[in-house]
């Protein structure tokens, strides 16, 4: 059997009334095992304004660099489960805290560098946006997926430590301009 | 990492869409599209572990109560009550098991229940326009709501959205991720919608236009459309690095 998947739409303006439930600012209750960072940045437009009603959701392995796919998302239980959803505020900001995740496997078995998987939505995208988060490190000039982004544009899927505020990681997420943000197809 | 280390890639992979089946990002008509769309070409990456696994959700968040958009505690909703249901399936035909579907929508006069909404037509205190299901065994899902209402917005001269419910579905993996809005069959107002027409595809588009469903219909108490629901499946081609 053969069929062919169904057509993305719009999250239009008004998503907040069926995914808000989801929301999250902290990924890592307390005790889970690994270096605590928050990450936080803007969504800008082509015109370098920022996007108020976008939501981006992210995926990670734990600091082990394993998947928690088996441990199922629950409002009513915080626990570690690598997913987060995080809507931008009135001033086009996002904000979560996480732990820095592990390396994990990559093509032909070479290691990719700690990560976030990103997925960037928002009233007038008519489909989804996949980008990553890299953390800053050496371990990026390594990694096999970086490789293959055309070197003068790959700093934009790399956060920035911020001086003076150790533990935070600073990414924005540039739809348009010279710093548009590297968007992924797979 | 004493575990990850050495292992070989060996991730069955998802298929690509198929062609002119999901919309462009840049689509003119639709005019918000104009300064978010990127302007550079996507970069084509391998699917990792990162892509092929995705969260998994606890039954915990559906309840008969999430199923059911039609009631609050302090009274009915106003409009048509529907039933709404349909399966969803992979690419490959493959029910998927216990998906969650997030739904929201206007109620029945067209206004959704959010600040953004300047619509002058009235709330209704018992429609919150929000509601979770998750799909059975066989892949199938159902909740009662009101029918929207369409409503106008600004896209350009005399712009009405069609009737529509928002659907969110994770499926089992990063890269099966849909988020898309069913219409109703019959609507005349499907022609004119730029967020409808911004598929190429023809039948794609046609594809969300649910059917009236006659056997699901409760006698004296609710209509029903069906909808299913197609999400990326696994390449069937055995794949060796």
């Amino acid at each position: 059997m053969s069929l062919q998947a169904t057509t993305w739409q719009t999250v239009g303006p008004y998503f907040r009334i069926g995914l808000a439930h989801l929301n999250c600012i902290e990924m890592a209750p307390e005790g889970t095992p690994g270096e605590r960072v928050t990450v936080e940045g803007s969504v800008l437009d082509g015109s370098g304004i920022a996007v108020p009603d976008a939501v981006i959701e992210v995926w990670q392995a734990n600091a082990d660099g394993e998947y928690a796919a088996n441990v199922a998302v629950n409002t009513s239980v915080p626990v570690f489960t690598g997913f987060c959803r995080v809507p931008t505020d009135d001033g086009g900001r996002f904000r979560f805290s996480t732990v820095r995740p592990g390396q994990v496997p990559g093509p032909a078995g070479q290691m990719q560098a700690p990560h976030l998987a990103v997925r960037v939505m928002m009233r007038g995208l008519l489909r989804d946006l996949a980008t990553r988060m890299y953390f800053p490190g050496e371990m990026t000039a390594r990694d096999p997926i970086l490789q293959s982004v055309p070197a003068h544009r790959r700093g934009t899927l790399i956060g920035s430590d911020v001086p003076g505020r150790k533990g935070t990681v600073v990414w924005n997420i540039e739809m348009q301009g010279e710093r548009e943000t590297v968007f992924l197809d797979y | 990492m004493k575990e990850t280390e050495g292992r070989s890639q060996h991730v069955a992979v998802y298929r690509s869409y198929y062609p002119g089946t999901q919309p462009d990002h840049l689509h003119t008509p639709y005019a918000s599209s104009v300064l978010r769309a990127p302007k550079q070409p996507l970069v084509r990456i391998p699917q990792t572990i990162g892509e092929v696994t995705g969260p998994t959700f606890s039954p915990s968040l559906v309840s008969a109560a999430t199923a059911d958009l039609t009631r609050q505690p302090g009274g009915e909703a106003l409009g048509q009550r529907i039933v709404v249901s349909g399966r969803v399936l992979d690419e490959n035909g493959t029910p998927v098991r216990h998906a969650l579907v997030e739904v929201w929508q206007a109620n029945s006069c067209g206004r959704y229940l959010h600040d953004g909404d300047r619509h002058d037509a009235p709330l209704d205190p018992n429609f919150t326009g929000t509601g979770r299901v998750m799909t059975d065994e066989h892949g199938r899902y159902q909740f009662e709501t009101i029918k929207p209402g369409a409503y106008p917005w600004r896209n350009h001269y005399n712009a009405w959205r069609p009737a529509h419910i928002h659907f969110s579905l994770m499926g089992p993996a990063f890269v099966t991720r849909l988020v898309t809005q069913m219409y109703f069959p019959g609507d005349p107002l499907l022609p004119y919608d730029p967020i409808f027409n911004c598929t190429a595809d023809e039948k794609a588009r046609n594809r969300l236009i649910s059917t009236f469903d006659w056997e699901k219909v409760r006698p004296e108490y609710a209509l029903a459309y069906k909808w299913d629901i197609v999400l990326r499946g696994r390449n069937e081609t055995p794949f060796e690095d």
